[in-house]
């Protein structure tokens, strides 16, 4: 059994290939850990209700809100955020398309196009619609980052 | 973020987490199982949920079970709902479940976890309600059997201690034609007002509700109603609505007339789909 008692304990994440040991309480979410602890702030705190989609990351290629999950349950797990992408097609493709204004919402939208190209590189509409609506623009500049993705999807070759 | 610390356990078996949690609540720790843990987290950032230990149920492999086992599918309950979009056993599960929340959320929330919770709608329970499916409970007595229909009523009926294991749904029932209709007040993404799911076996329908009550549930006495060929799917409908529970909620989302609005407009539609022909 895992346990870890309500005092400060000692955990290790994996987060963008690199191991980051720290003191957290069992309590704690893993967005608070990764923005107060760990200085990681790309994910945003938006709702903190699980609504918005600011905070997501990406844990074993499944993006997730990181204000609905407890760090000790990321235990074990890679850890992708926003800082672990670096010129990435999918973030190249946001600059092309202005497909961001305020930014705010940018990161959560890039890691769940990024986990949605991981999976499948020609998601049908449907499938599009679906992950694209876990996050919310409140700029809603919303066509321009679905353009983003179509132009990262056109660009893939078919299988 | 929580206001507040508690001790989190991850045990591997059923006894260990049922063990656990007498022990916690003999230290007083006032111990919750945790299983997606979406609610326990939204819930206790606004102090609404007040625990000094979870017990969190994904390390116990009978919770994490997805097979048929003789003619039977078994679903652990700390499955996450995307489980059942990715493996479509279940195509009504599939249909009601995906409606839930949104796709990343769905990565979160798991079956046992949407069908204990604290919410109106939990929308998961409605598949199971409609094909007498059986639930296993573990709890301090042991573990125990029960149709979910005669143990789900307003909520999933757990004594102090017990938590949701697994639930068996009979292969017979995976196929038979079905419609689920989740009606929202705004777009596609918005807030539930109302969902239908429907069931069609043996030549009748099934109908069961969430969003329109304070709980979901399944009337036998309104799909009687809802099934009697010798009225007309208008007289039926609203002959049915006098049997309907109360309170028809009343609030932001939509008023009581409002939700009574949009369910005839449903169950109409769910007639036109699997009605057949109107005498």
């Amino acid at each position: 059994m895992n346990s870890y008692s309500a005092n400060r304990l000692k955990i290790t994440l994996n987060i963008n290939s690199e191991m980051y040991e720290k003191e957290i309480l069992a309590s704690d979410t893993l967005l608070s850990v990764l923005r107060d602890k760990l200085g990681l702030t790309g994910a945003k705190p938006g709702c903190l209700n699980g609504d918005c989609g600011a905070c997501t990351v990406i844990i074993d290629k499944r993006p997730m809100k990181s204000c609905m999950l407890l760090a000790v349950e990321a235990f074990d797990t890679e850890i992708l955020t926003i800082e672990g992408l670096k010129d990435t097609p999918i973030q190249r493709a946001f600059v092309e398309q202005f497909a961001f204004q305020c930014g705010y919402c940018t990161p959560g939208f890039i890691l769940i196009c990024h986990a949605l190209l991981l999976t499948d590189h020609h998601p049908t509409n449907e499938k599009i619609t679906t992950w694209l609506s876990s996050n919310i623009c409140r700029c809603t500049g919303y066509q321009e980052i679905e353009n983003a993705l179509r132009s990262v999807i056109n660009s893939l070759p078919l299988e | 973020m929580l206001s507040y610390n508690f001790d989190y356990y991850q045990p591997k078996s059923i006894d260990e987490a049922v063990g656990l949690y007498q022990t916690l609540k003999a230290e007083e720790k006032k111990p919750i199982y945790y299983s997606g843990g979406t609610e326990i987290i939204t819930l206790g950032r606004l102090n609404l949920v007040k625990t000094g230990a979870v017990i969190d149920l994904k390390g116990i492999p009978e919770c994490m079970e997805y097979t048929l086992h003789n003619h039977q599918l078994i679903i652990g309950s700390a499955l996450s709902l995307n489980t059942f979009e990715e493996n479509r056993l279940f195509p009504l599960l599939t249909l009601t479940s995906k409606e839930i929340a949104d796709y990343t959320s769905r990565n979160k929330i798991t079956l046992g976890g949407n069908i204990c919770g604290q919410i109106f709608y939990r929308e998961a329970v409605l598949p199971f309600l409609l094909t007498d499916s059986y639930v296993t409970i573990a709890g301090p007595n042991g573990i125990r059997k029960a149709a979910i229909n005669e143990i789900f009523y307003c909520t999933l009926q757990l004594e102090e201690g017990e938590f949701l294991v697994q639930i068996a749904t009979e292969e017979k029932f995976l196929m038979a034609p079905h419609l689920s209709v989740k009606k929202r007040k705004q777009w596609d993404t918005g807030y539930p007002l109302i969902t239908v799911a429907a069931l069609k076996k043996d030549e009748e329908i099934r109908f069961a509700f969430s969003g329109l009550c304070p709980y979901p549930f399944r009337s036998k006495q309104i799909e009687t109603i809802l099934n009697n060929q010798d009225l007309s799917y208008k007289d039926r409908i609203s002959t049915s609505f006098q049997y309907l529970p109360k309170p028809i909620l009343n609030d932001t989302e939509g008023s009581s007339g409002y939700r009574m609005f949009v369910l005839e407009t449903t169950l109409t539609n769910i007639f036109s789909v699997l009605g057949g022909e109107e005498k």
